[in-house]
């Protein structure tokens, strides 16, 4: 049944099991369906289904002016989607790996994201560039990066990075109602992740973190793959006798800073914890932040607990090693509050 | 033979561009404005021939070199010399500047800083006028240097497959920055390109302005057929250096008198309109000074607007 017709019939409140790939596109046929601006450009998105099959189906359903597959051209597909953008469509286009955002960092960081500022104000960009990153199937290094941090530094864009099927459909629905350029950045180990998805439509607003574990003795603040890992982490650290609060962004940009600040005041110790490679990476925005508002609060200083710094390799037991598992985060949380 | 209306009217904006080039330097030169800007003297024909065939809700992207598009598209001269002076009452509130004057109203999607950055942009905006099922078309303007950006081939490629409304001009003003064309390609028949693409490609001498005149309006009615795109590459010569101040010292001053003196659209047009018996020298002469009084009346508007604001939040994020 149509997603349209489900939302319509269905009682409120009421949730399907889902895949996160599978909410993603649940995220992308309500708003198609629901504004025809709406259009997905991308590579191998029409009768693949998309390198991930987040768009298998689309094509058939909404055809090839609307699931508009492109030549392997990524500075020009998202220039085509920010001029789309400046004229009055919704567009999305895909980027395959987000390893590929540098073949268009200029149309994302020079153009999307300052066209409205650099335009007095003249302009809105209501583009997504929907991407996917993250370590842990042997892609090795120019198919398993974290690039979030590069975004976030960007005046202009947002970035947001769901960890769950029901973030993932609730926070791309507000991103294509959004009326500015979002980087919206899945972890390609997620995709067959499953959880409870509300049915219909699902809106999660941008900028608003969420407690997904709440506790008392330590905060952890991570995102995207990681936060599966911090639950599952804070599970073992609470049989230790360890009350641990897992706060997941959502998104970075704009960053819901009170979530943060509230636990920390709690819980008087922080601990931030993200794939991507420590050095100049966004943990020490949260940990300078954190450092900043609520120093006298803290009964230890912030912890960092990321990727190494390193290109992702290729061998299984190599990859593992460079970003931090759940046996990492008990050690580091133990000795946070130990 | 063009129509009188037109070819004055061609005149009218090539001498628009030209006199607000000039008083742009001299402004410059009295440090009211700063940051950088890049003449278009010489090139006028180019902006011009092309916008005279398009409507208001037709689009242009731009270059860094973007003062003479903007006033092609029908800009208000005030609102762009304010922008220059970092006025509030400019077109992008003394934020853009130069490189970034945008007039959305008139389907200017922006001059912009990155050499070929407009170009998918265009391509974008043509998308729209596909999906949407309307008439309108896009026009990128880009310099020889852009041409050899991979936006180039990219949107050129992504727009020959799917038949976009969109019209590639290249300005070949012979430099790209300080690089001469002859040692940026091997071949001197920039418009062969388009063979690559499977789409039309024309190069045109823009010292001629009823040449491109002529040469747009096939191209621009093509794309608003459903026709495709083409590419356009008007052969010009850039009178001035890349930015102002620019020392030039990768070409010699007599290439620079020579070509002032054999390639000047503007006065290539006084002597066909006269000779052609359009226009007298004195109906000549009455439109330059009506394009200086109101040039001055525009400088005049400018000088009176308040100082750019205190940026907003509102501005970076449409909501936030």
């Amino acid at each position: 049944m149509p997603a349209t017709e489900a939302a319509a019939t269905e009682a409120p409140g009421a949730t399907t099991e889902l895949f996160y790939a599978d909410a993603i596109r649940d995220a992308l046929r309500l708003e198609m369906h629901r504004d025809p601006r709406v259009l997905i450009l991308g590579e191998d998105i029409a009768e693949h289904g998309g390198a991930f099959q987040v768009t298998a189906g689309l094509l058939a359903e909404f055809g090839p002016q609307r699931i508009r597959q492109t030549p392997i051209s990524e500075l020009g597909i998202v220039g085509a989607g920010v001029g789309a953008a400046l004229t009055g469509l919704r567009p999305i286009v895909e980027l395959m790996y987000i390893d590929f955002s540098g073949l268009a960092i200029d149309q994302i960081v020079n153009q999307a994201a300052q066209n409205r500022f650099m335009f007095g104000g003249q302009a809105r960009v209501p583009l997504v560039v929907r991407t996917q990153g993250g370590s842990g199937r042997g892609n090795a290094a120019q198919h398993s990066k974290s690039l979030e941090a590069w975004f976030t530094h960007v005046a202009g864009l947002k970035v947001v990075m769901p960890a769950t099927p029901a973030d993932a459909k609730g926070l791309l629905t507000a991103a294509i109602r959004d009326d500015d350029p979002v980087m919206f950045i899945e972890h390609k180990l997620l995709y067959r992740t499953k959880g409870p998805v509300p049915d219909g439509e699902h809106v999660i607003p941008l900028g608003k973190a969420e407690v997904k574990r709440e506790g008392s003795d330590l905060t952890i603040v991570t995102w995207s793959r990681e936060v599966l890992f911090a639950l599952e982490a804070a599970a073992t650290l609470a049989a230790d006798g360890v009350d641990t609060e897992v706060i997941d962004l959502r998104s970075l940009v704009p960053l819901d800073k009170e979530t943060i600040l509230a636990s920390v005041r709690k819980t008087r110790r922080l601990l931030v914890v993200h794939e991507a490679i420590k050095r100049g990476g966004y943990g020490g925005e949260i940990a300078a932040l954190v450092a900043e508002d609520a120093f006298d609060d803290l009964d230890a200083p912030p912890r960092r607990l990321a990727g190494a710094e390193t290109p992702i390799p290729y061998a299984a037991h190599l990859e593992r090693g460079v970003i931090p598992q759940v046996e990492d985060i008990v050690r580091v949380a133990k000795e946070l509050v130990g | 033979m063009i129509d009188r209306v037109v070819a004055i009217d061609l005149y009218r904006v090539m001498r628009r561009i030209r006199r607000f080039e000039q008083r742009s330097t001299t402004l410059f030169g009295e440090d009211k404005i700063w940051g950088t800007i890049h003449s278009y003297a010489g090139e006028e024909a180019i902006a011009a021939g092309v916008c005279a065939h398009l409507r208001d809700d037709d689009w242009i992207t731009s270059t860094h070199r973007g003062h003479g598009h903007c006033i092609a598209k029908r800009a208000d001269l005030g609102k762009m010399y304010a922008e220059l002076l970092g006025r509030e009452t400019g077109y992008c509130r003394g934020r853009g500047g130069s490189m970034h004057i945008a007039d959305t109203s008139k389907g200017n999607l922006g001059a912009n800083g990155i050499v070929g950055g407009g170009i998918p942009i265009a391509t974008g905006a043509a998308l729209t006028a596909q999906q949407t099922g309307t008439d309108q078309v896009a026009v990128s303007f880009f310099g020889d240097g852009a041409a050899n950006e991979g936006t180039f081939h990219e949107s050129l490629n992504l727009a020959a497959i799917w038949k976009l409304p969109v019209v590639y001009v290249c300005e070949n003003n012979q430099y790209a920055e300080s690089l001469p064309v002859s040692k940026a390609f091997a071949t001197d028949d920039l418009a062969s390109r388009a063979v690559g693409y499977g789409i039309p490609g024309v190069n045109v001498d823009a010292r001629d302005v009823r040449l491109v005149y002529a040469t747009a309006g096939e191209a621009i009615a093509r794309a608003r057929a459903g026709g495709g795109p083409t590419l356009i590459v008007a052969e010009a010569y850039r009178h001035e250096g890349h930015y102002y101040g620019d020392p030039q010292h990768y070409r010699p001053k007599e290439e620079v008198e020579i070509w002032r003196a054999t390639f000047d659209p503007i006065i290539n047009a006084r002597a066909w309109l006269t000779s052609d018996g359009v226009a007298t020298e004195a109906e000549i002469d009455a439109v330059d000074r009506e394009v200086d009084e109101e040039t001055e009346a525009a400088i005049a508007w400018a000088e009176t607007g308040p100082i750019a604001s205190p940026i907003t939040l509102e501005e970076i994020y449409a909501s936030y």
